[in-house]
Order: C-alpha cells, then structure tokens, then sequence
C-alpha cells in the first residue's frame, strides 16, 4: 500500500491487476489477510453465493414437499426447520449483504474515484463477522434441540418456548447485525470523506447515492434488531418476563421491535438493487439518466419514509385502530418515491440508442417483476383488503418478487455488467440471454401461483394443505424447476467464462463512470492518478 | 377474488382489491408497454445516434401528483371497508373462541361447546379471541376475516354469514409442529336449524360423563386420540393400566399408568416424558382442580 507498489503496478495496462498483486502476504492469505477492497468482494461473492445455493436447495426441497398434500418426502418438523433457514439464510447471508457487500465494495471507491473504502481493515474484519455469523447459524443446526422452527420472524412466545437450538441461530443473526453496521459506517465515512476532487454530490453515481442512503439505515436501524434478538436470549436463557404472555411480557412488544428494523432492513435490500439498475440502464440506452435529481432523492425519501411504516406487518395483530390506519397511510406514501424511480428508468430509455445484452435484459426484468412486488404492496397497504391476505400465500409471493425479482435480479443485472470489469473476462451473451429467459418463464409460473393461491385463502408456513390448493402448488413447484434450471445455466455460464472467457476490454459497454476508465481487471491501488471530475456521471455528449 | 364470498363484509373488501387490482394492472401494461415499445423503436441499429434528455420537471410533477391522488384513494377505500370491520354491532351473537397448539374450541353463551363454529345466517357473530399458549390466528377466508390470538391479550372480530354452507376455518400464524392441521369449520344455517342444532348439542353434553367434557373443552383431544392413533402424544385409549418406558431427568425407566402418574403427567407432563414423544405438553397446573383432574382420571379408566 505504500508509494512505491503503487507506482510500480498503477494503472498502467501492462502492471499487474488486483488479481495477481501479490502484496505483502503469499498464497491464500493474500486474500485472507487483504485489506483491498476488490478482493473483500470476492470474498463476499464467494461466501455469499455459497449460502445462496444452500438457500435455493432449501427452497427446492420445500416446493418438493408441496407437491402432493400429506407427506411427500419430509416429516412436518423437517419442514419447519426447512423454511426457517431458508428464510434466515436467504434474509441475512444474501439479500442484505448480497448487493452492497459485493458490488458496494467493488465499486463503490472505483466510482467515486477513491483509491479504497475509508477504513480498509475494518472492511475485512466486516467480512470476519458474517463468516462468524454464517458459522453460528450453520452449528445451529447440528446442535442443542435441533434445527431451529419458528420461521425467519422468531416471533414470541413460540420462539421463548420451542426446545429447538433457536438462541444460537438468534445470536447469529445477532452477530451478522454487526457486520452490516459496520460496512454501513466505512460506507458513509468513504461517500463523505473520500470522493475525487470535483465530485460534489450531484455527479456521483446514482449507485453511490442509493449505498448511501442505505448505509444510513443500516447504521440506525440494526442495532434495534441487535437489542431486540438479545431479549430473547435473554428471556430463553434467565426467564425475564419481556415478551412471553406467561411471565408477563407482551408478544405484540416483539412484533415492534423486529419489524421496527425488519421492515427498513426491506430497504436496505432492495436500494442497492435499484441503484445497480440506474447504473445499468443509462450505459444501453448510451444516454443520460432522465431525471438524475428526482432519482437520488428519491432514494432518500424511500430510505426516511420507509423507516416509518413498520406496522403494516401488524394489521391483525390486535394492534389498535388508529395506529392501523396511520400505518396504512404512510405505506401508501412510500409507493410514490419507487414510482418514480420505476418512471425516469422508462424515461431514460426514450430516445436512446438501446443495446440489447444481458445485463439490460436482466435489468428489463427486474423492471417488470419489482413493478409486480411494487403493485402487489399496494394491495396490502389497504386495510380491509390486507386482513384477507394477510399470512397468506400473496404474501409469500409478494416479497419474492420485490426480494427476488428485485434485488436477486438487480444483482444478477450487477453481475453481468461488471462481470468484465472484475474478472477480465467476458462470458457468453447468447447463454446469459437463455437463461434470463428460463428464468423468467420460471419465476412468474411459482410465484404468480402464489399470489393465487394467497387470494383463495392458502395460509403461509403449511406443511399440508386443503384439497382446492393442489393445482395451484403443483404449478408452483413445476416453476421452481424451470427457475432453477435458468438459475443453473445462469451460473454456469459465469463459472466457465472464468478461464474460458475472451478477454474484456477496459470499457465493454460503453459506460461512462469512473470505473470503466481504469484497465479489466482494475489494478490493486485503482487509479494511477486520483481523477479530477469536471462534469456528471451520465455525460454521453 | 378467488373463493366464494359469503360474508356480508365479503363484498366490500372484494371491491376494495378490484379497484386497487384495475389500476395495478393498467399500470403494469403501461409501464411494460412504454418498456417493450421503446427497445423496439430506440434500437441501436434503428436509432444510432441517442439524444440526451437530462429531464423535464412538467413529467416529474405529473408521475408524482398522480399516483399520489390514486393511492389516497386506495388508502380510503381500504380504509372505510375495515371501519366496517372494527365496528362491531350492537346486537352480535357472542362466541368465546380459545385457540391452543392445535385445535380451536367455540364456546357459546350458554356455556354449550363446539369444536366448529355453527353460527345462524344473517345474524352479526362476535368472536371473543383466546390463546392458551402461543401465537394464533383465526382466518375464514369464505367471509374475509382474519384476526391474530394473542395469549394474554382479548382481540375479537366479527361477521355475519349471509349463505348458507359450510366454509373452512384456519390458523394463520405460525405456532408450531402441526400448525397447518389447526383448522375447523364454520357452518351457517337458517335461523331453525341452528336452534335446534344448538338444543341437540346441549342435551347431549349434559349427557356426556365430565371427565369427557373435560378433555374436549382443555383440548386435550387435539393432541391425544381416543381410538388408537397417534397424534402428537399417545393415545388416551386403553391408557389406565399401560405399561411403557419415560424420560426422567435424562434416564429412561418402566412406569405402569396408574392414578399417582396420570396426575403427575397432568401437573407436570414434563417430568415423565414417554419415550419416543416431543416433551411440549403445557402443564395443567392452576388450571385444572384437584376435582377436575379426579374426573379425567375417572373417565380415563373407561377407555379401555
Ligand atoms: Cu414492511
Ligand atoms: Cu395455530
């Protein structure tokens, strides 16, 4: 890190990449021990696509299981055990580290023209944390009562009381808190300290405001689920009275405190995700985005009003009329500001010069299905329509096409576009393109059903259920078979293009920030020299 | 929506998810539409040379004034159909519903008991709300209704059937191992039925021995069968005088059911746990009284 690599391996196209700087250490600690923000996130991108997987085998096995109504091939408390972890892992291991963790470590300094994040070993310890995090709640799984049953919310008193190991799967989510505070705290400190001279606020990249914006409730929401998750520990292991009914806590306390957290948490998902997509969208057109002002606060307006509609979880839970009706209210608002977001996207495909590729394919899809999570999130902000689905299926299917649809599709659009740029590499178009479409057909076949299913009265989180719901989740399960199968090739792809991919050149796609102005892969220090920025992020004149 | 409606409320919430869909769906097309519509024309090899809009502040106001005004009017529209909900007439029936791990119990005022709701058509029923352990909820979707149990805490809910038929009833909040087969009936039907289900179902209760009562209104029977099978805990049939092994304090050891273990299972179902069986039995302690319990035990000894 001092002047003299950097002088020796700048920039220069023929000095070495992040890939193959050696750095102080050899081997495998060279990544272990690496302070380099590109090489955090691949260690992110490792990790967490790992979990990924076991997280999507989850979710296979439990569409399996629903196939026939009774048992088809695991016992009722397997199945229990098999949507909590699906939850837990797919909620804290990869939607909420999944874009800012990867692409915001990535790109985050290359886009503001900074040499590396503000506090580069907290990066690392940052990702120490979610392996710990990641290590508890595996272990959780093989030790004390068993598999933890209570679904991803934990809600009391039955997670006071189940016999299952769920203090130590709480405790690991307790710990992953933490590592997303942290990256939250080096990201606003990096945003605000470390920009290149010329960058006001108004040219960063719209990437770099929605991290931002999402850095903040990371920082002042977390550790509300962090006090709220030692409670209960607290209360399993001492008997404190502070949410069981029996010892004189009060269940509905729980339900706030969680959802205080977990509904903001639901931005801190998908900001991200709509910031890689404004990215994305500008570069195909080969364009300006439309309405770069409206965007960016935008983004902040979500992330403030967001922090105040947690009740919407809450509408039957016996909390009181007129906090329902402010709730519903202040849901209804926050749809504005992701209308808008959706409306300058389309906009800024007016009059461009499009190139259809992958990676706007995936960023055409997250459009639509986020549109569909979006509407669908209407629907439920409205009260009386809410108590009927409320618990059901149209939930689940709800938030797998914002958690889904959006930021899992917002990170594969990620992937595909900066995949040259990380890896050097270029994967196959025609392959990638196959499997945005399987993917597709995949996905509204399992979870459009779903919203059927929820609408005709099928409660969430049963292992058997009532005869008039089988067509609906044998077409469900059926989808989940063709999105894997997207998903397959989708990776595979990747996986070969690594060593079998053409070389990329610096800027594939014709992109204007920052980070396609260096050599693929980016060298170790970034920049040769820290630029000196005169105009916007999205100037194609 | 999908399932038939047949509540009164049914068709104002219906209407209320028809407003909102109609315009979800008109903005899912013109969204999707402008999407598809301008790749298509704006192709790079159709339209080489891009122009550059930076914005235009007229759109901006206009893509935010409008769906402000539309959902304002969704909010109200939700809103004024649960102002119905919550509003709970004067002259309802009421009906005191105790929810447990993993049945549902209807109690009537007259102290007559049911393990499905039976309620008479067009007449408002109140539903008084109970859990004796965890998280429940009560969902008919047939009548749109849901409401959560929450142990130590009364919520209730109301509606009034207005077709007759029978309609599921389900839990909806997760609560544990046998969560999805927590599910019941509601049945509506003419005013003379009703009364004389009601008057039939009275007299027989009176004719039931306590110890049976007893057993069905704690709702012991949705965790131990009667006839032999197996549910959650073992069977109640042939109990009296069985021979079996248990878990005390981590050792397994051979009990013989006799009165001294019944009750102890009853009071401290945890510290005899028979082997094979998850140790989830909530204790009957301050529940039960020493009476009651001699009553089950009495009628155990029948079940043979
Ligand atoms: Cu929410
Ligand atoms: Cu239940």
């Amino acid at each position: 890190m001092n002047d003299m690599t950097a002088a020796a391996h700048g920039s220069h196209p023929s000095g070495l990449s992040y890939l193959e700087e050696p750095g102080r250490y050899g081997g495998i600690r060279s990544w272990l021990l690496t302070t380099d923000h590109k090489r955090i996130a691949l260690l992110y991108l490792t990790s967490v696509l790992t979990f990924y997987a076991v997280g999507i085998a989850l979710g296979v096995l439990m569409r399996l299981e629903l196939l026939t109504p009774g048992e088809t091939i695991v016992k009722p408390q397997t199945y229990n055990a098999i949507f909590t972890l699906h939850g837990v892992i797919m909620i804290f291991l990869f939607v909420i580290p999944g874009v800012p963790a990867i692409f915001g470590n990535f790109f985050l300094p290359l886009l503001i023209g900074a040499k590396d994040v503000a506090f580069p070993r907290i990066n690392l310890f940052s990702w120490y944390l979610y392996i710990a995090g990641a290590f508890f709640a595996v272990t959780s799984l093989f030790t004390g009562g068993g598999p933890p049953d209570t679904g991803w919310t934990f809600y009391a008193p039955y997670s006071i009381r189940t016999g299952t190991n769920v203090s130590l799967a709480v405790f690991a989510a307790f710990v992953l808190g933490f590592s997303s505070i942290l990256t939250g705290l080096n990201f606003v400190t990096t945003i605000h300290r470390l920009r290149a001279p010329g960058m006001t606020w108004t040219r960063m990249p719209l990437f770099v405001w929605a991290t931002y914006a999402t850095a903040w409730v990371q920082v002042l929401a977390t550790p509300i689920i962090g006090i709220t998750l030692l409670l209960v520990i607290l209360e399993r292991f001492f008997g404190v009275g502070i949410f069981d009914p029996e010892k004189g806590g009060d269940p509905i306390l729980f339900q706030h405190l969680f959802w205080i957290y977990s509904h903001p948490a639901v931005y801190i998902m998908i900001l991200p995700g709509m910031g890689v997509i404004t990215e994305i969208i500008p570069v195909f057109a080969r364009r300006t985005i439309f309405g770069y002002k409206a965007i960016a606060y935008s983004s902040v307006a979500i992330a403030a009003l967001g922090s105040l509609v947690w009740g919407h979880h809450m509408f039957v839970s016996g909390q009181s009329y007129t906090a329902n009706v402010i709730f519903s209210f202040i849901t209804f608002l926050v749809a504005i500001p992701s209308a808008i977001k959706v409306f300058n996207w389309v906009a800024t495909l007016y009059k461009g010069s499009i190139l259809i590729a992958p990676p706007f394919l995936f960023a055409l899809s997250f459009i639509f299905l986020f549109s569909i999570g979006g509407l669908t999130g209407l629907m439920q902000g409205a009260l009386s329509v809410n108590v009927h689905i409320h618990d059901t299926y149209f939930v689940v299917g709800h938030f797998h096409y914002v958690m889904f649809g959006g930021t899992a599709y917002a990170f594969f659009a990620g992937l595909h576009y900066w995949y040259p740029k990380m890896f050097g590499r270029m994967y196959s178009q025609r392959t990638a393109t196959l499997a945005c479409t399987i993917m597709f057909i995949g996905f509204n076949m399992l979870y459009f059903t779903m919203l059927v299913l929820g609408l005709q009265g099928m409660p969430r989180r049963y292992y058997d259920y009532l005869p008039q719901f089988h067509t609906g989740h044998v077409i469900a399960t059926v989808g989940s078979w063709i999105l894997v199968s997207g998903l397959i090739v989708m990776f595979a792809n990747l996986l070969i293009a690594l060593r079998k991919g053409e070389r990329a050149a610096a800027d594939p796609w014709g992109g204007k920030t920052l980070e396609w102005q260096v050599p693929s892969p980016p060298p170790h220090e970034n920049f040769e020299e820290i630029p000196v920025i005169d105009r916007g992020a999205y100037d194609y004149d | 929506m999908f399932s038939g409606a047949a509540s009164t409320i049914a068709t104002k919430v219906d209407s209320a998810f028809l407003f909102i869909l109609v315009i979800c769906v008109l903005m899912l097309l013109l969204i999707t539409f402008l999407m598809v519509f301008f790749v298509i024309k704006y192709r790079r090899d159709k339209n080489p040379i891009p122009t550059n809009i930076e914005g235009n502040f007229l759109l901006e106001v206009v893509w935010t004034v409008v769906p402000t005004i539309l959902v304002i009017a969704m909010f109200y529209y939700g809103w004024i159909g649960y102002r119905e909900m919550e509003t709970i007439p004067e002259d309802a029936m009421p009906v005191k519903v105790t929810a447990q791990m993993w049945s549902w119990s209807f109690e009537y005022e007259n102290g007559t008991r049911s393990d499905e709701l039976v309620v008479p058509i067009n007449q408002p029923v109140k539903l008084e709300l109970f859990s004796r352990d965890v998280l429940h909820s009560l969902f008919v979707p047939a009548f749109r209704i849901k409401k959560d149990v929450v142990p130590g805490i009364r919520t209730t809910l109301w509606f009034t059937g207005d077709e007759e038929g029978t309609y599921d009833l389900l839990c909806t909040e997760y609560c544990g191992l046998r969560h999805s087969d927590m599910l019941s009936r509601v049945v509506v039907m003419s005013q003379d039925a009703f009364a004389s289900w009601m008057a039939g179902k009275t007299a027989h209760e009176a004719a039931e021995p306590a110890g049976r009562q007893l057993l069905e209104s704690q709702g012991c029977l949705g965790c131990h069968s009667l006839d032999g099978s197996r549910i959650v805990g073992p069977t109640l049939k042939g109990i009296f005088g069985r021979k079996g092994r248990v878990l005390t304090d981590g050792a397994e050891r051979d009990v013989v059911a006799d009165e001294d273990y019944l009750r102890r299972s009853i009071v401290k179902p945890n510290a005899d746990v028979v082997v094979g069986y998850p140790p989830i039995m909530p204790s009957q302690e301050g529940i039960l009284s020493d009476e009651q319990i001699d009553a089950i035990i009495e009628y155990l000894k029948t079940l043979q």
